[in-house]
């Protein structure tokens, strides 16, 4: 595999063995030495068109574990925002030995066109398009799934396991959410069974053909008492005019939202024990999930951050290092 | 120019095919269809040309009702000369560019200058398409009866590119151009649902996350203005339909009489939404590319005559409008030259249309529609004796791959590149000219008699 454009690169076994090699990685995150020498000479581009702190951190931290040469490269004060086009960037980190292009785009696609238009060599990975995809915080979601659902005393990672027989509610903006779509794919890939839960002006037309289940009611799906449930941000600018122009609300309040969507504390307790509460952050605390919920010793919400530098690493280490099969 | 033209040799083509019927010799002379059968050759005056005609089908010239030439303005994309050659290589003897030039046809004066320009190029009748409103802005009607009297005769008005979206705005343009019989071309959008649109919305956006632009956007408009044009009486020309609910509509809507025409574009006939899983700008178009359900419909409208008309909306872009993200793309795709290839592909190598099918729908339909049937110089009109020699000749059984690099076009952003399609234009006619031979380009004045492979 050259790219990781999509969760829907990876068939069952490929997205297995990121995770296992993610839960080396871990590993070794927890030795007094966390870095490794595996991309010692290797260049990682961070190309961020948009503003992701957190991503980009993570990225960045996940390459100098390896050891590579990291460059950070964001639209704001570069001379993409003087109008320099994508491909131009693109050719320009190209001549400067771009080994892995990390791209964060507010295009649907652009990391598609980036790694298939001729423009560059490298290894592209899709840190979030548009609306359409975000492989690694799949696989981030995954992972941490995986550890507290699947593993088992002996073999807390549950090393060489998938998702099977889990059932893991989505809830929120899934039209325009690049996690919905790639958790959808990889859960799915996983074995796992998804149900999407949105009011129906935040589902896609065309989500019926998706590998998944869909409800507007979070009750009803609460009651079928799923493993995990994934609280999606809502962005408050969903609601209202858009754009100054006359675009009507995706809904009609933050409150009426909240009502019938938000995680709080009394929806929290009628989920089983054993189930896990997710978030890709960052959360509108008292929207889409109450401090109650947040704080919650089910939220695994901080540790899908550190979860996130392990994936992150695994997929560098697979995409760069790939002529080497085991960690050193 | 016009007596260089009818002073040019004669062209005698034997054993041609005319719209796919029994072969015959037809004899192009004095600029005109001069004879017709067995006599032709006895008429053929000295230093006539002579054509083999065996295998190929003679269609009349073809008329294009949706072009777009980019100049003024957009020289960088295509100018008259450039896309009028292009014309007719594709077979075209007449198209009708569109208003959304820089500056906007609106005026008398724009649509003189891009009609002279058509003139002086020479290689088909440039009828230019005057805005409906000023500046394509929506409010404004633009002078439309200057327009229409000035040199330029222009009867289709259209802020193609853009929907006439204000229904009064609509009901007043529709009822205006009675006056002078023209029409109104009708961009059918409705601009708050398709807000930040990018592709057909269904089940590849849902997937490729490109913001999705509804089947109902376009039709709704559809449904409104074919009541409008009942209501007041005037003819209606509804541009490149897409889906299937358009089709259903205009056919509703002809069944009750209401005076429509509509129009379906090549690309439409072939190519579906699922191309946008490449997120290559080259499939981004307006409208967009629909399902193969959508595609199946159309191509039953145009065989069942519900859509009258197959216009190119030949859109060139340069490179750098296309070299980058879907989303930061231009909308529009190519194809003057590919036009009757992909017709011939989809609809007479099916079996669904005939080859006198094929010149209804390219030639005497747009060109009844446009007005141009009854022009100073007409365009559309039948094979017959003393009918002005606009021909095309096609050979049916031609394959061929698409190569952008190698058309006419000035710009590069066909969407066929390495397709291969069936049946090809050999030769092009205006009014007895040679504009193409042996699939060439002829330019105006070269001795056309030098042509490799004539004769």
């Amino acid at each position: 595999m050259k790219h990781l454009l999509s969760a829907a690169d990876l068939d069952r076994d490929a997205a297995v063995h990121v995770l296992d090699t993610a839960a080396q990685m871990a590993a070794t995150q927890a030795r007094e030495i966390k870095k490794l020498p595996t991309l010692r000479g290797k260049t990682v581009v961070n190309l961020f068109f948009e503003d992701s702190t957190r991503t980009r951190i993570s990225f960045e931290t996940a390459a100098k574990r390896l050891s590579a040469d990291v460059i950070n490269f964001s639209a704001k004060g570069s001379s993409v925002s003087k109008g320099e086009s994508l491909k131009d960037t693109a050719l320009t980190l190209q001549a400067m030995g771009a080994d892995a292009v990390v791209v964060r785009h507010h295009a649907s696609g652009a990391p598609h066109r980036l790694a298939h238009a001729g423009w560059v060599g490298s290894s592209v990975i899709n840190a979030g398009d548009g609306t359409h995809q975000h492989p690694t915080q799949a696989l981030l979601d995954a992972f941490t799934l995986r550890r507290h659902l699947a593993g088992t005393a002996t073999d807390r990672e549950g090393i060489g396991r998938d998702l099977a027989g889990l059932h893991v509610a989505i809830v929120g903006d899934v039209l325009h959410s690049r996690v919905a779509r790639s958790n959808v794919q990889l859960l799915h890939t996983l074995g796992a069974r998804v149900t999407l839960v949105a009011p129906p002006t935040l589902v896609p037309v065309g989500a019926h053909a998706w590998s998944c289940a869909i409800s507007y009611h979070l009750d009803e799906v609460l009651a079928q008492q799923p493993d995990a449930i994934m609280m999606l941000r809502v962005q408050r600018e969903r609601m209202g005019t858009e754009g100054g122009g006359s675009a009507v609300g995706f809904f009609p309040s933050p409150l009426e939202y909240t009502r019938a969507y938000g995680l709080d504390a009394r929806r929290l307790a009628r989920l089983p024990e054993h189930a896990i509460v997710l978030h890709p952050g960052p959360m509108n605390r008292g929207l889409e999930i109450s401090a109650d919920a947040a704080d919650s010793p089910r939220a695994v919400i901080v540790e899908q951050v550190s979860n996130g530098v392990a994936v992150r690493m695994a997929v560098l280490y697979l995409l760069l290092a790939k002529e080497r099969e085991t960690l050193a | 120019m016009s007596e260089t033209i009818v002073g040019g040799p004669a062209y005698l083509v034997r054993g041609v095919a005319p719209l796919g019927g029994p072969p015959t010799d037809l004899l192009l002379a004095g600029g005109l269809v001069a004879a017709i059968g067995a006599a032709a050759a006895g008429l053929a005056p000295a230093g006539t040309v002579t054509i083999d005609g065996a295998g190929l089908v003679a269609l009349p010239g073809l008329v294009d009702l949706h072009t777009h030439l980019r100049e003024p303005g957009r020289e960088d994309a295509e100018t008259v000369r450039s896309g009028t050659r292009a014309a007719a290589l594709g077979g075209y003897t007449a198209v009708h560019p569109m208003a959304n030039t820089s500056p906007v046809a609106d005026t008398a004066g724009v649509v003189e200058q891009v009609w002279r320009l058509g003139n002086d190029a020479g290689w088909v009748d440039v009828h230019p398409v005057g805005a409906v409103s000023v500046g394509l802005g929506g409010t404004q009607l633009a002078e439309l009866g200057a327009m229409a009297h000035s040199a330029a005769r222009v009867r289709v008005f259209s802020d193609d590119g853009k929907c006439v979206h204000d229904p009064v705005l609509m009901r007043r343009a529709l009822e205006y151009v009675k006056a002078f019989d023209g029409v109104i071309a009708q961009h059918s959008q409705e601009p708050l649902l398709t807000r930040g649109a990018q592709m057909h919305e269904g089940v590849v956006s849902a997937e490729v996350g490109l913001a999705g632009w509804p089947a109902v956007a376009e039709e709704a408009i559809i449904a409104r203005d074919v009541l409008l044009a009942e209501h007041v009486g005037s003819r209606l020309h509804v541009q490149h339909l897409s889906t299937a609910g358009s089709v259903e509509i205009i056919r509703w809507a002809k069944a009750r009489g209401i005076a429509v025409t509509a129009e379906a574009t090549p690309h439409h006939l072939l190519l579906t939404d699922e191309l946008a899983r490449t997120y290559d700008p080259l499939y981004k178009v307006n409208p967009p590319l629909r399902t193969a359900q959508d595609v199946e419909a159309l191509r039953a409208g145009l065989a069942d005559g519900t859509i009258d008309i197959v216009g190119t909306d030949h859109a060139p872009h340069t490179r750098e409008d296309k070299d980058c993200e879907w989303a930061a793309a231009a909308f529009g795709m190519t194809g003057l030259e590919t036009a009757l290839s992909i017709v011939a592909t989809t609809m007479v190598s099916t079996g669904r249309m005939t080859w006198a099918d094929v010149a209804r729908v390219m030639s005497s339909a747009p060109a009844r529609i446009g007005r141009t049937d009854t022009a100073v110089r007409p365009q559309g009109r039948p094979l017959e004796v003393g009918e002005p020699a606009n021909v095309t000749l096609v050979d049916p059984s031609t394959r061929w791959v698409v190569d952008p690099a190698t058309q006419a076009t000035a710009s590069r952003n066909s969407p066929y590149g390495g397709r291969e399609l069936t049946g090809r234009v050999v030769a092009t006619f205006l009014r007895g000219r040679a504009t193409v031979l042996d699939g060439a380009a002829v330019e105006p004045g070269a001795p056309a008699v030098s042509v490799g492979g004539v004769r």
